[in-house]
């Protein structure tokens, strides 16, 4: 009883905090706010999620049984199937799901104010975003780890499969474009960040070699090597920047950088995986983890102040980094740091065949998910530390304030967040960097964040080691979605072209690979080509698109979901994954009827290439504009197409899905649940 | 402490993989213990091209 009542104290006292801190920021108006709230608000938040909406749906939904047998023990096989401690697998599971995009959404989405993004990074996680990562790992481990798309043909049909599929698949190609546009808008005119990047490269080849025939296997110690030598690479790319003549070498502009990435892809796709990409992956890994922990002492230790206002006039729809309102556009553009439709491949992947206990499902999926919306919060604090003159500047591209930096902090200056020519070139020369002005994507302006985080706390005097840093960090492990993603992409693409061609759906015949690798890579990077030649940045064209596509994928994993949960006789509690399906589906819609309808060409993909179309026919464009003005135009026509097929498709699974429900409540013949029988767990219970 | 020392130690090297060979080595001859074992490079290797055939990495 008086255990009972301690933990109840405790639990209350964790709810008290997070609501005064939560509290605190969201009434906050007026004067600065420290970071340091924002840490106490998400902890307390993922805690009292943890402890309560995972337990519950672990007990009441899902009914987790830890006496039944899992993949992983019944069908062992030392290779796929292998039970695994828990903490194992949560650390490869974070591994997996934690990528770039909850760095970039956040910062994107600060345009806002820092507190719409804060809130729905908090309430999307703990309701939505962790509930479908656990919920999908728990469909897939009842049925033996079978993937997404599969338990879509199996539970709602081969419609329902065929758009699952290929939704995954369109969302691989924009999404490796965006990332790529990111990486390219680091590097642009950076002899610095271009020599690190690039440096990259050999070292991961050289950890490759080293891993296969100098020490075989020993990937601890050749990850290390790999680390120091990626750290010596960021102080390297700084002397190569002293030296005029080589500085050259690597002092390019967009478009060379551009086809640089995507002949890059093409390499890392078709080369052998112990070559470029495994290693990359052990080092992306490393660096990844590391700066995230380095990144959150380092907050708790400086404890900096947010200098974003709670809210921007930007909510209008007129943001300059982005246009769109704050309906539904804050939501599609945070994407992963609160619901990610990526990780339900995640969670129907890797992880339900290495669990050793149906217990843990709460802990990997529900925990994981949360950690990695903790990663979104500490990138939306990293760009609202900045002044907001300087990450308006930093980010907003030269066709929205104008190219010339005068003009352009005018503008900035005049929306009332003031900043001048001589803050920004200053800061500019202590990152290290020839200029600040229009450096779109998030990298960059995530990069000024973590360094004036990371000098403050660690040390003043290295700057721009820390900016290079952290570009490498964000390079790093973007390049290894990249590659990873093109190859994934491969194998889809030979699977569906299998159906028609056998031959072509071989993985190891190699015309094949070569083949649907170049088709991959070409599907990506016209997208990358499109948005290096945008004058608008290209973000605000790619990033929603990515957005729109990602909660598409989450709300596909929820209808899976919800009708498994309806056909296993779980209609009672529907509601977990119908809810958040339901708000997925109006954002979706709505952003998507926006993208298409709307008059404003900022937002509107019709819009935009009338309005481009009419300034070309009455010859107001300069010549080198006028010349890519028709490939803008068919751009945004494509656009709008694909963003139509994303919402058919989310229709049709959703479709699907009713009509399963309505011919079960009709008492009529449905596909039966796919689940595996129980069977009795022989593993030797740890208790905890 | 130097138990507990071990005990991240050997967490460590399962998270990492580095403990690998010496896994499959001791599955492969509890399990099949008529196949000969491959060897760390070979297994190395035909682990590298599994591991990265389906989904392992999100945006």
């Amino acid at each position: 009883m008086t255990r009972n009542w301690r933990q109840n104290l405790i639990w209350l006292a964790v709810a008290v905090t997070g609501a005064s801190a939560a509290g605190g920021i969201a009434l906050n108006r007026g004067e600065s706010i420290n970071a340091i709230w924002f840490i106490v608000a998400a902890v307390c938040t993922y805690l009292i999620g943890y402890r309560f909406y995972s337990a519950w749906i672990a007990a009441k939904v899902l009914m987790l049984d830890d006496t039944r047998a899992t993949p992983a023990e019944r069908l062992a096989d030392g290779r796929d199937y292998v039970p695994t401690n828990r903490w194992v697998v949560f650390g490869h599971h974070f591994a997996a799901i934690a990528g770039p995009g909850p760095l970039i959404g956040p910062t994107l989405a600060a345009q806002f104010g820092y507190l719409p993004g804060t809130l729905w990074i908090l309430a999307g996680s703990v309701l939505a975003g962790c509930v479908q990562d656990m919920i999908v790992l728990f469909c897939s481990m009842r049925r033996d780890g079978r993937s997404l798309g599969q338990m879509a043909r199996d539970e709602l049909g081969p419609v329902g499969g065929f758009a699952a599929l290929l939704a995954t698949f369109l969302i691989m190609i924009i999404l490796i474009a965006v990332l790529g546009l990111v990486v390219v808008n680091a590097m642009k005119h950076s002899p610095w960040a271009t020599s690190t990047v690039a440096a990259t490269i050999p070292i991961a080849v050289f950890i490759g070699i080293y891993m296969r025939y100098l020490r075989p296997g020993r990937v601890l110690e050749g990850s290390l090597l790999g680390v120091g030598l990626l750290l010596l690479s960021v102080g390297a790319g700084g002397w190569v920047d002293q030296q005029a003549g080589l500085r050259e070498w690597f002092n390019h502009p967009g478009l060379p950088l551009a086809f640089a990435v995507i002949g890059y892809g093409l390499l890392a796709a078709i080369l052998p995986v112990w070559l470029l990409l495994a290693p990359r992956d052990y080092l992306s890994t490393y660096m990844k983890l590391g700066t995230v922990v380095l990144l959150a002492v380092a907050i708790v230790i400086l404890q900096p102040d947010v200098k974003m206002p709670a809210l921007t006039q930007f909510i209008d729809g007129t943001g300059p980094i982005f246009a769109g309102s704050l309906f539904p556009f804050v939501f599609i553009t945070i994407a992963c740091g609160a619901i990610s439709g990526f990780h339900s491949l995640i969670s129907s992947g890797t992880t339900p065949k290495l669990l050793e206990n149906e217990r843990d499902i709460r802990m990997v999926g529900y925990g994981g998910m949360a950690l990695e919306s903790f990663v979104a919060i500490m990138a939306l604090l990293a760009a609202c530390v900045l002044d907001p003159g300087v990450y308006f500047a930093i980010n907003s591209p030269a066709g929205v304030v104008g190219a010339d930096p005068a003009t352009a902090v005018a503008t900035i200056t005049s929306w009332g967040y003031p900043v001048t020519v001589e803050q920004m070139n200053s800061l500019a020369a202590t990152m290290g960097e020839a200029t600040l002005f229009a450096r779109t994507g998030g990298a960059p302006s995530l990069a000024v964040g973590m360094a004036s985080i990371f000098a403050s706390a660690f040390g003043d005097h290295l700057l721009a080691m820390w900016y290079h840093f952290a570009i490498m960090f964000e390079a790093v492990f973007i390049l290894t979605t990249l590659d990873a993603g093109t190859r994934v992409g491969r194998f889809m693409l030979q699977d569906m072209l299998g159906n028609f061609i056998p031959k072509l759906g071989q993985t190891s015949w190699y015309p094949s690979v070569v083949l649907s690798s170049c088709l991959v890579v070409a599907g990506w990077g016209y997208f990358l080509y499109i948005g290096v030649i945008d004058p608008n940045g290209g973000v605000n064209i790619l990033w929603p698109l990515f957005g729109i596509s990602n909660q598409l994928l989450a709300a596909i994993a929820l209808t899976v979901a919800t009708s498994i949960l309806i056909k296993t006789g779980r209609v009672k509690y529907v509601w977990v994954t119908a809810l958040p399906l339901l708000w997925l589906l109006i954002l979706t819609s709505t952003a998507v009827f926006q993208k298409i309808t709307s008059d404003d060409p900022r937002i509107g993909f019709f819009a935009a290439a009338n309005d481009l179309q009419h300034k070309l026919d009455a010859g107001l464009l300069t010549a080198d504009k006028a010349a890519v003005a028709p490939q803008l135009i068919f751009n945004q026509q494509l656009d709008a197409c694909l963003a139509l097929l994303f919402v058919v498709l989310l229709y049709l699974v959703v479709g699907d899905m009713l009509r399963m429900a309505w011919r079960r409540q009709r008492g009529l013949a449905v596909l039966p649940s796919s689940e595996t029988p129980y069977q009795p767990s022989q593993l030797p219970k740890v208790m905890g | 402490m130097k138990s507990w020392l071990l005990q991240c130690w050997t967490l460590l090297r399962q998270l990492s993989g580095d403990d690998a060979y010496e896994r499959y080595l001791r599955h492969q001859l509890s399990q099949h213990p008529d196949e000969p074992p491959l060897d760390r490079k070979s297994f190395f290797k035909r682990e590298q091209e599994r591991k990265w055939h389906g989904i392992k990495r999100c945006c």
